[in-house]
């Protein structure tokens, strides 16, 4: 880490070598595009309304892992026209300038030896690099001096025994995950290892961890590339949204191996609540666990009969056993009201103010009103885990349903579509409590909690038709009303989004806590 | 490949032309990895009149991996942390900086030259950084009385391992002095 800030503050030291930010910016801002992209005139392309994205919307693209080894290798072989220097050398100048190809080449036209020393590449020799016995050498890692011992040197002349090299390579490259900066093994010299010496020095094996971890530093050293997070995925994402747009728009981004993550802060897809509130509500679920604890835990009380009840399916709407009282998981309240307008279990009803008047009495309504938003939260990923165990099941009967109703395998697809709604809606809502415990009230709110609260019924109605037995699942009516409700659950998911999006864009929504406020999207240079 | 051979070496050219103010000893004469030092403070320094215990341990990755180096004799210090066997803060010894030429010496070099010049910028102990930017008089004051109750008289070197056999009492007289 510690080398890694060095290399950042030589980098910004040379501040007048970079080009003017503000410049920049302007593609990147107002529409979340590429930054790399020529821009057209934005005006005609909105107008075509191709690239017209929804609020919530960012665009993005997925690159395996052959695309990114060729990005490099088109930038290497240009670096290496241009300056006439060797790809080797052209590689391990693009690393050291982040891969901003136009700042190398700016600073290497105006200060060549000063760009070269700083990226570890001093006086250049051609002479392709190899092993040499030299007489009279002792290697002054391992102090041995027999005679006809293998060394090598880099260009800086630093002669060491081929072993020490190796297992200094060794160690840098498997057990430290190094690679685009390991410098010659002397005390003080900064010159860097290139591709070749490597290849001559290292076992295969050891060189396509090498090179592996020298693409890494490609989608590392970019700001607007980051790897898919999912295990096993090699992938990486391109994405214009900067780190000071993120209190502006909450860019989700999927990746072609179906994982949907947030492009600012990788976690898992967030949508509405932005990175900021994300990571606070975060690490309060984390420092209040004690407290919260016993929310999510799978079994409750009848509110009737008080005989225990165990969830077992993502669905809310509990039916007792035993006494057949039908009620809400997550109000306990009756789920008869649940579809009227006046009943609300998604609202936190705010006390008056002459209830909390001693700061006691604050303090428990704060703690309710925490609880309040954590409850849900909590539960509806609980529920996204227990419908996703529910459709490991269905997929099982899923084939017998096939068989025995004689469906074709697409003809049953429905349910694994309702299965996917259900992951998605669910992960929204959750989100939407931890958004609305740091939402303020003003005249937006209102529009928000209907939303969610319709999203919820639609959402918890599909959820109780997934529960349903097999036998029934087969019935060609219930098989209708699940795919009209999956795609009204999809709907009612993105205008839910859409107002979000669209006021946390125009800065619309108040946060009582501290929020990192904003500048408008649209600044002077973007209206043209 | 053996480190014996590279920490023969170091030892051998340290005895033959001993680096200022630093003596040398092995607890152990059949263990080669683990020194003890008697490091004089600078006279320059705020630690001066000093003498401080420092106990190298080099790993069996040595030279490829830095040595560990603490101080057996409790010292005031930004970039040492406040206790016996009290860890330093040197970036020549993180890993990523540590190139395996660097020899020795070089590193008890900068030991002593951390002693003349502290790095707060960079501490193990953020209190006494603090003090050492904000109110140098108390800082030094402490310093000074940090040596006076440890850095004085015989140097003792405690308890690690490797000399564990002999270490308990020497951890013992240190912590009645305390
Ligand atoms: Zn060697
Ligand atoms: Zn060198
Ligand atoms: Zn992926
Ligand atoms: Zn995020
Ligand atoms: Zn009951
Ligand atoms: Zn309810």
């Amino acid at each position: 880490m510690d080398t890694d800030d060095e290399f950042m503050s030589t980098v910004s030291s040379e501040d007048d070598m970079l080009p003017d930010d503000s410049d920049n910016d302007i593609s990147g801002d107002d529409d979340f595009g590429f930054d790399d992209e020529p821009d057209p005139d934005l005006g005609i392309q909105q107008d075509i309304g191709q690239n017209k994205r929804a609020p919530y919307d960012v665009s993005f693209r997925v690159y395996e892992p052959q695309d990114i080894q060729q990005q490099q290798d088109v930038l290497i072989d240009e670096v290496n026209m241009i300056l006439n220097i060797s790809k080797e050398e052209s590689a391990i100048l693009l690393r050291h300038f982040r891969w901003n190809k136009e700042r190398l080449l700016e600073q290497y036209m105006d200060h060549r030896e000063k760009a070269l020393e700083a990226a570890g590449l001093s006086q250049t020799t051609s002479a392709p690099p190899k092993l040499e016995v030299i007489p009279g050498f002792c290697c002054d890692i391992c102090c041995e001096d027999e005679e006809g011992l293998q060394s090598f040197a880099l260009k800086c002349g630093h002669r060491f025994c081929v072993d020490c090299y190796r297992h200094y390579l060794g160690q840098k490259i498997r057990e430290e995950g190094e690679a685009a900066r390991i410098q010659c093994p002397a005390e003080g010299c900064n010159i860097i290892i290139d591709a070749r010496s490597l290849d001559l020095l290292v076992t295969a094996e050891l060189t396509e961890r090498y090179h592996k971890l020298l693409n890494r530093t490609y989608v590392e050293d970019k700001e607007t590339l980051k790897w898919c997070p999912a295990p096993d995925c090699q992938n990486a994402i391109e994405c214009g949204i900067k780190k000071k747009d993120l209190t502006r728009i909450v860019p989700t981004v999927a990746c072609s191996c179906s994982h949907r993550f947030c492009f600012g802060c990788i976690l898992n897809d967030h949508q509405p609540a932005p990175c900021e509130l994300v990571k606070k509500w975060l690490k309060k679920c984390a420092d209040d666990s004690e407290t919260a604890n016993w929310i999510s835990a799978n079994t409750k009380e009848c509110p009737k009969c008080n005989s225990t009840i165990e969830k077992n399916g993502g669905c809310n709407h509990m039916t007792c056993r035993k006494c057949k009282h039908e009620f809400c998981w997550m109000c306990m309240g009756l789920w008869s009201e649940h579809g009227t307008s006046w009943y609300n279990c998604n609202r936190f009803e705010e006390k008056s103010g002459t209830d909390a008047r001693d700061a006691q009495a604050k303090s428990r309504v704060s703690l309710e009103r925490y609880l309040h938003y954590y409850n849900r939260y909590a539960n509806h990923e609980q529920s996204a885990r227990l419908d996703k165990d529910l459709f490991a099941k269905t997929e099982k009967k899923m084939v017998q349903l096939q068989k025995e109703s004689g469906m074709s395998w697409i003809e049953v697809q429905y349910l694994s579509a309702a299965s996917m709604a259900l992951q998605t809606c669910r992960q929204t809502l959750m989100w939407t409590y931890a958004f609305a415990f740091y939402l303020a009230r003003n005249n937006l709110t209102t529009i928000f909690e209907d939303n969610q609260k319709d999203l919820e019924l639609a959402v918890e109605s599909l959820s109780e038709m997934f529960e349903k037995p097999v036998t029934e699942l087969a019935d060609s009516r219930l098989k209708v009303d699940i795919m009209d409700k999956t795609s009204y659950c999809n709907k009612r998911r993105i205008i839910l989004l859409d107002d979000t999006a669209r006021n946390l864009s125009e800065g619309k929504w108040i946060f009582n806590v501290e929020f990192s406020n904003p500048t408008p999207i649209s600044g002077p240079s973007s209206r043209k | 490949m053996s480190s014996s051979k590279r920490i023969t070496k170091e030892l051998n050219d340290c005895l033959t032309s001993p680096p200022p103010s630093i003596t040398i000893t092995l607890p152990s004469e059949s263990n080669i990895s683990l020194w003890h030092i008697t490091l004089t403070a600078p006279p320059e320094s705020i630690y001066s009149g000093g003498k401080f215990g420092l106990i190298v341990q080099f790993p069996p990755e040595y030279p490829f991996k830095p040595p560990t180096i603490t101080f057996a004799t409790r010292i005031y210090h930004p970039n040492i942390t406040n206790e016996t066997n009290g860890s330093i803060c040197l970036s020549l010894l993180k890993t990523d900086n540590w190139k395996p030429s660097t020899k020795i010496v070089t590193v008890l070099e900068a030991i002593r030259q951390l002693l003349v010049e502290p790095q707060p910028d960079d501490p193990l102990e953020t209190r006494i950084a603090e003090q050492y930017k904000n109110e140098r008089k108390e800082f030094e004051k402490e310093a000074r009385a940090y040596v006076g109750r440890y850095a004085k008289g015989p140097v003792q070197f405690g308890t690690e391992a490797g000399a564990a056999t002999t270490g308990g009492e020497g951890q013992q007289q240190q912590q009645q002095v305390s």
